[in-house]
């Protein structure tokens, strides 16, 4: 596998804490939240590698979202 | 003869519709330009730059969008100018706004290359200038002219904006003030921390994740001010490294921009004249 850049790797950390985060979350409702991570990743996941600045807005709003739902009082997600 | 009836009846349908594409004015979003729906005669016509940016399409790259408005039909204000064009040309235009009196900081914004609150700000009245709206500068954008202003507000926190005491008031009911105490007050509480001198200061856009800024350093001082506060060694404490106050290199933008008239730069300079002498 080719070397990762510091914003593929940035990009895999903050995934990592999604899915990690999912593991607070209530047993029953942890699979809506590791739908929500995968799906909310996949939306861009064929995104153009060199535009940075939108992956950096998009890594911004990434950890808004995570900060937000990993709040206790969120117990489940839906769409 | 069937051939020129419905070629008439194409054209009287495309006569009857062009009013309606005018009357939804937004119908003109996709080009750069809005213009005044019906101008008059004897219309004041100015022309508007918006800074328009939509994070549902994150590859756009951010534009400038121009306004023309008539300004006998639009109120002094530029935040009238921007409901106007809100509400009659282009209901996609984002913005904060709540007061309108400059009282709760919300529509704090870049007007022709200054940072003030739009409530507040006169739209000049020559009509061959045009102006230029962005949002703050060197602030992450949500949405248009709506900044981030989450990391604000948390080294707002960061100051612990409260009175902070162990003992209780001396007759159990009040914590009393003398006159001059209280005056020491003035020219601080006034602040409502709508972060135009933070955005203003050079130091502020360079260092944002560590130096505090004008308006949290004003607030801050705003509590070891207070005769009634009693951690003032403590808040000098948190403040005391190289970063929290002395990114501050007295470049005054902060007090020269301050829409409320107030002198962030006065209240940094006191921070550290207490800190320089304890």
């Amino acid at each position: 596998m080719a070397k990762l850049s510091g914003l593929q790797r940035e990009v895999l950390s903050l995934y990592r804490q999604c899915i990690r985060a999912v593991r607070e979350k209530p047993a029953d409702t942890r699979e809506n939240f590791r739908d929500f991570t995968r799906t909310e990743f996949r939306k861009h996941f064929d995104h153009n590698k060199k535009d940075f600045g939108t992956i950096e807005y998009l890594l911004r709003k990434g950890r808004r979202q995570l900060e937000l739902f990993q709040e206790p009082g969120i117990k489940n997600i839906m769409r | 003869m069937a051939t020129t009836r419905s070629l008439a009846r194409l054209a009287t349908r495309r006569l009857a519709m062009r009013p309606a594409v005018f009357a939804r004015g937004f119908a003109s979003v996709q080009t750069s330009t809005a213009k005044e729906p019906l101008p008059d005669k004897d219309a004041k016509i100015k022309t508007f730059h918006i800074y328009r940016w939509n994070p549902d399409e994150p590859e756009s790259k951010p534009r400038m969008q121009s306004y023309t408005l008539d300004l006998n039909k639009t109120g002094p204000m530029m935040l009238d100018a921007l409901i106007r064009i809100k509400n009659e040309m282009d209901p996609t235009l984002t913005f904060r706004r709540s007061c309108r009196e400059g009282i709760c900081g919300s529509c704090a914004m870049n007007i022709d290359g200054v940072n003030t609150l739009a409530c507040l700000c006169r739209i000049p009245t020559e009509t061959t200038k045009e102006s230029r709206i962005y949002p703050l500068p060197h602030m992450y954008i949500v949405k248009d002219l709506v900044p981030d202003m989450t990391l604000f507000y948390k080294q707002y926190r960061s100051i612990k904006p409260y009175l902070q005491r162990d003992t209780p008031p001396p007759d159990g009911r009040e914590y009393r003030q003398s006159k001059e105490e209280r005056k020491k007050l003035d020219g601080l509480y006034e602040c409502i921390l709508c972060a135009c001198c933070s955005t203003s200061c050079p130091s502020y856009w360079w260092n944002q994740e560590e130096y505090l800024g004008p308006a949290v350093l004003l607030q801050s001082y705003r509590w070891l001010a207070d005769s009634r506060d009693e951690r003032t060694a403590e808040r000098q404490d948190a403040l005391n490294n190289s970063m929290s106050v002395y990114r501050c290199h007295t470049i005054l933008n902060c007090s020269r921009t301050c829409p409320k008239g107030l002198n962030p730069a006065l209240a940094i300079a006191e921070i550290k004249k207490s800190m320089a002498f304890t």
